[in-house]
């Protein structure tokens, strides 16, 4: 998708994808055929630049089809850079300026509350994204307003645009954070779906708002891509898009001496 | 045109500047919010490790820093995307930068809709309108890789904040050579004496592109690179328009509050003529290559050749 886009950020699409699966295809209750059902869960993507596990898994519901994503970022294709709430189906909000996701989720959250709505809000966002003002001052808004119906997931895979997180600007302790600010927190393998299925479901009865800190692999899966800075926002060559999508898919890569490595759970 | 120099964006420039900077003068500092590969102030960070601070993804704070650093007798060149250096940040800009007039040079990067397959959020249709409006800020928009690395050599010794934009595209050469200055900052690049082509960034070329064709029938077009949007040169500005009698401007930003309004004010106050603005037309942009946005958006040599048409055609 992101090859024949010719840009595009799978890093942090990979580091996600397990995370976004679980949600689209075990946690949340949703109905691809009516998008706006008032019932639903809804997922938030406030790491907008990782579009592409979105739409993918948007596409694999049934939202749209599948054929789509090959047009993504094309001029008149719906799949536009970053997400868009108008031109997608499934697309709960607009996103792509970083930090404002959970802000948006709060707002949502508090008017499913004034409507009695059942549905629970998962927010993804990134470690990158957690330096962002604004991110804590959601934070302590969710905390005041003791929002049970919210769920954030960090993508806490060490890395963001100029390098890793921890050398850029320090975000850690992301849980300790979280947790002063009144949030209840854990920590998870966000490459483990056994676990990340079941805080998932558990973050539903927490009374007040949880943070799933969930530790990943940016670039997971794809062996020359995991864990590198560069591979943040850069479209891999066709050739590099087949070695790739043979790795995810667990087979061997002809001519590799290394056999594609498998779903070693925390990786 | 310095045809024969390969094309280099004009954000290149900044980073190569900033670099050149930093060697000269010890008090130059420099920000930036996890973008320093995008906007090159990367180059200076390598160079000068102990003078660079990435923020991290934190561009309000990056601003009120710059203005501590300015307080603090440095001269800071904070860098980031142009939608989020004006737009995220603005009231650090508004409060912390402009009012109390602190030199912090504000250098934002992918400027336009060049920008391109990122979309809509990433490009930034409105910063030049946003940043004309504070009192004492300096708007600059340079039109090439030189008079970029001239503009960033010469912003050191200028007093007062001043907003820098640069693009994300590889743009054709138009100076020769780095210019010493901006001077008041519009450069007549072409006598005419049919209509004005005022213009600013990558529509710089275009413009002259235009006015070769507009030639080829029988219309004589001036073309006035507008640097300076902010203050502009009200006297070449009001001249060209005397000159002339009627203009097209022609920007990569929406055309309100851009190089168009500067351009029509001056045009009320001193000097009323009839103008077509060409520009982006108070819609978001959306994704797509930089030279289908281009097209589909109206931003083209064949499209202000068009509205300069249209314009003469109305009567002066
Ligand atoms: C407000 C804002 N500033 C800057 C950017 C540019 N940008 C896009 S992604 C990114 C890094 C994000 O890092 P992280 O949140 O860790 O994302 P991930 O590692 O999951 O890809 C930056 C700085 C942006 N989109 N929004
Ligand atoms: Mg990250």
């Amino acid at each position: 998708m992101v090859t024949e886009a010719g840009s595009g950020h799978p890093g942090g699409s990979l580091s996600s994808a397990d995370i976004v699966t679980a949600l689209f295809f075990h946690t949340m209750n949703h109905r691809p055929d009516e998008p706006k059902w008032p019932d639903r869960d809804r997922f938030i993507l406030s790491k907008g630049h990782c579009a592409p596990v979105l739409y993918a898994a948007l596409a694999r519901s049934g939202y749209f089809p599948v054929c789509d994503l090959l047009n993504l970022r094309k001029i008149d294709c719906h799949l536009q850079g970053h997400p868009d709430m108008n031109k997608t189906r499934g697309v709960e909000i607009s996103s792509g300026s970083l930090g404002q996701g959970l802000s948006v989720s709060v707002g949502m959250a508090l008017a499913m509350r004034l409507d009695g709505l059942p549905g629970q809000i998962f927010t993804l966002m990134g470690d990158g994204e957690s330096q962002e003002g604004e991110v804590w001052e959601a934070v302590m808004a969710g905390a005041h307003y003791k929002l049970s119906n919210l769920t954030a997931i960090v993508d806490a895979n060490g890395l963001q645009i100029d390098g890793f997180t921890r050398d850029v600007m320090n975000v850690e302790p992301l849980p300790a954070k979280f947790e002063a600010f009144g949030w209840t927190a854990k920590a998870i393998d966000g490459h483990d779906m056994a676990q990340t299925v079941e805080v998932l479901d558990w973050s539903r009865s927490v009374d007040g708002p949880v943070a799933i800190i969930a530790k990943t692999v940016k670039g997971k899966g794809v062996s020359f891509m995991e864990n590198q800075a560069g591979w943040h926002g850069k479209a891999p060559t066709v050739k590099e898009a087949e070695q790739a999508i043979m790795e995810l898919r667990g087979e061997a890569v002809p001519g590799s001496e290394t056999p594609a490595e498998g779903e070693t759970v925390g990786g | 045109m310095a045809a024969e120099l390969k094309p280099r964006a004009t954000r290149e420039a900044y980073g190569e500047a900033l670099l050149e900077l930093g060697k000269r003068h010890d008090n130059v500092v420099a920000l930036d919010a996890d973008l320093a590969g995008s906007t090159k102030s990367g180059q200076f960070a390598k160079a000068f490790p102990e003078r660079f601070f990435n923020v991290g993804v934190a561009e309000a704070n990056m601003m009120a820093m710059a203005a501590g650093f300015a307080i603090g007798g440095k001269v800071p060149y904070a860098s980031t995307f142009a939608v989020f250096a004006t737009g995220r940040a603005y009231d650090q800009v508004r409060q912390s930068i402009a009012q109390p007039r602190l030199p912090v040079r504000v250098c934002a990067s992918h400027g336009g809709l060049t920008v391109g397959e990122d979309g809509c959020t990433h490009q930034s249709i409105e910063d030049i309108g946003l940043m004309r409006l504070l009192p004492n800020m300096k708007v600059v928009v340079p039109a090439d890789f030189n008079q970029t690395y001239g503009a960033v050599l010469e912003s050191y010794k200028t007093e007062g904040p001043m907003y820098i934009r640069t693009g994300r595209p590889k743009t054709p050469f138009l100076y020769p050579e780095p210019p010493a200055t901006l001077g008041r900052g519009a450069d007549v690049l072409r006598e005419g004496s049919d209509i004005s082509l005022l213009a600013c960034g990558i529509m710089v070329v275009r413009a002259l592109e235009a006015a070769e064709e507009l030639k080829k029938r029988d219309i004589s077009a001036e073309v006035v690179n507008v640097s300076i949007i902010k203050p502009i040169d009200v006297d070449t500005v009001a001249a060209s328009l005397a000159k002339t009698g009627c203009a097209v401007t022609a920007e990569e930003h929406s055309i309100i509050g851009g190089l168009g309004d500067a351009v029509q004010e001056v045009a009320a106050e001193y000097c009323p003529v009839r103008i077509g603005r060409l520009g982006i037309k108070d819609v978001f942009g959306k994704s797509g290559t930089p030279d289908q946005l281009l097209e589909e958006f109206h931003l083209t040599t064949e499209h202000m050749v068009g509205l300069a048409e249209q314009v003469l055609a109305s009567g002066k």
